[in-house]
């Protein structure tokens, strides 16, 4: 069994990005830049797939700048075995990189494609559902198990209020959540190893996709920030500014 | 101009969620519909009936409706897609769910968590775990939104639309429904919630927990936790509250030896009123607080108690 396994170079997430000055977007100039963390997961979990006997191939995808080449060398670190970098500068809204990735599936032809819920960059939550719509395979979104089996997959999924399970038939598309592993430390052999790992090259025309964003930004400013309150001196007086003053209680 | 409102309920009733993402449909201008694809949902059909603003509700009742499965729900709104220019849902695990789906059928992008309408094309989200706020505008003909529901006011009730029931679509037989597991508790929903008691991983253990709830029972309120605390196993993941987590705005927040990460911070600082508890005066939670108490939790929690009688 082949998994897709699509991920995004985003702004490091200990990184405290700022708005530009003429609020066009966000100031990513030499920031460091890292895998978006539900990807890392999403890579973990398809290497444990692979170990567990179930997958035989992982293939990641990156779409964006030539420096995706970078995620996707980690994603080999972690376990991938090959990737594949579709390279352009346009910027790339999760409509456009659900259609490219569908091209890429519709050639690869995997049982699985396991993404990352969200990207913590423009937080969209996205990709997943549309790739699974464009390809009119089922989902599972939000994962925190995953268990293959006899042609089905069965994902407990983090819904409100709790847990729920589905089970979805092959091919199907996977969404993580944040517990649904931890991944492993890179190694450094497996850093050399992943260098040698073939990695290949493809542009948006040549799969015959039309990447022109269609949500323009207009501006980016900063949240209107809460100014600090107050320090009060025991629970007496807290109790009573929650009442007369704030009336929440 | 008419906008369709996929409600998010359990069949016997209407989510909250709803009557938010109602809200901003009415913001967008034109006419509100309302679909409920459900199973024997006629009360959440009822309650959606019943907010103001919402001119008619479509009903698709069918088996295959009963536990929201993405697919089918998805399928329902494409079927009646053609008759409108805005198709909004509630940004929870419900409405995320969905959207996409039908938007990557619609060939439309999708405007994420919605916190704003500044026009019919034009909308406010936020993006980087709310560290920025940006103002978008999509060029496509119909515009598939999800709705922070923090960001509208509930609507209220008072309406009275037509009912009309619709055509189900068939089920789509690729996924299906196995189980669920809520957890049951007396305490309100945490996005629902009008004071939400928080702790972190100052708390220390789970069992320590239980010093927040005779202060979560007084208050009538819904309890929360940092990501901390949830990582570190003191409680079930869908108490988090956070940029990965629920996104909360009750009138009162109460944090308790929550330091206040940033991504804390992305899903609680909306709340009309914050109170924090730390023992760290320099913990980041105090530049967001209303009101601040540096001490000891475990001394502060039970006189706080005490205090409120």
């Amino acid at each position: 069994m082949k998994i897709l396994v699509p991920v995004k170079r985003v702004v490091d997430y200990n990184v405290k990005v700022r708005v530009k000055s003429d609020h066009s977007g966000m100031d990513i100039a030499n920031v460091k830049m890292s895998m978006n963390p539900f990807d890392e997961i999403a890579i973990e979990e398809a290497v444990r797939l692979k170990e567990s006997g179930v997958a035989t191939e992982i293939i990641a995808i990156s779409c964006g700048v030539a420096q995706c080449q970078e995620t996707l060398r980690t994603a080999m670190a972690i376990g991938a075995d090959r990737g594949i970098l579709v390279e352009t500068d346009v910027e790339l809204q999760p409509l456009a990189v659900a259609k490219l990735l569908k091209a890429i599936a519709d050639k690869e032809q995997p049982a699985l494609i396991i993404l990352g819920k969200q990207a913590i960059d423009d937080d969209c939550n996205q990709t997943g559902q549309m790739l699974a719509a464009m390809l009119g395979w089922p989902q599972a979104t939000f994962a925190s198990k995953v268990v293959v089996a006899d042609g089905k997959v069965s994902v407990t999924r983090e819904v409100d209020g709790g847990l729920e399970t589905l089970s979805l038939t092959l091919p199907a598309i996977v969404t993580t959540d944040l517990r649904l592993n931890e991944p492993r430390y890179v190694t450094l052999p497996n850093i050399m190893k992943a260098k040698k790992k073939q990695l290949d090259n493809v542009k948006p025309a040549d799969l015959g996709v039309d990447a022109t964003p269609r949500v323009k930004t207009l501006k980016v400013v900063e949240p209107a920030q809460r100014s600090a309150g107050i320090i009060v001196p025991d629970v007496a007086t807290l109790v009573a500014k929650l009442k007369n003053e704030a009336k929440v209680i | 101009m008419t906008t369709l409102v996929i409600a998010e309920h359990d069949n016997a009733s209407l989510k909250g969620s709803t009557a938010n993402t109602v809200t901003a449909a009415t913001q967008c201008g034109g006419d509100v519909h309302v679909l409920v694809a459900g199973f024997n949902c006629g009360a959440a059909a009822d309650a959606a009936s019943k907010l103001a603003g919402v001119s008619k509700v479509l009903v698709a009742d069918a088996a295959h409706f009963a536990d929201g499965l993405a697919e089918n729900i998805a399928a329902q709104v494409l079927a009646i897609a053609a008759g409108y220019d805005h198709i909004l849902a509630p940004a929870t695990a419900y409405g995320k769910n969905i959207s996409p789906r039908v938007a990557a059928s619609l060939d439309v992008a999708q405007v994420s968590e919605i916190t704003k309408v500044i026009s019919a094309d034009t909308f406010e989200r936020p993006i980087y775990a709310g560290n920025a706020i940006a103002t978008v505008q999509s060029s496509d003909a119909k515009k598939v939104i999800t709705v922070r529901t923090t960001g509208f006011d509930a609507a209220a009730a008072g309406g009275s639309a037509a009912i009309e029931n619709i055509t189900a679509v068939a089920d789509s037989g690729k996924s299906s429904f196995v189980s669920r597991e809520v957890a049951k508790s007396d305490r309100p929903e945490l996005t629902a919630a009008k004071i939400i008691v928080s702790g972190g991983r100052g708390m220390g253990s789970g069992d320590n927990f239980k010093i927040l709830e005779p202060l979560a029972d007084k208050l009538g309120a819904a309890m929360g936790a940092s990501r901390a605390a949830v990582d570190a196993g003191y409680v079930p993941n869908d108490w988090q509250v956070g940029q990965t987590g629920k996104i909360v705005a009750p009138s009162l927040y109460i944090a308790v030896g929550i330091s206040g990460a940033i991504q804390h911070l992305a899903g609680m600082k909306d709340s009309k009123t914050i109170v924090a508890i730390n023992k760290d005066p320099e913990a980041p939670i105090f530049s967001v607080a209303d009101y601040g108490i540096v001490g000891d939790l475990f001394e502060v929690v039970p006189a706080l108690i005490k205090e409120l009688g």
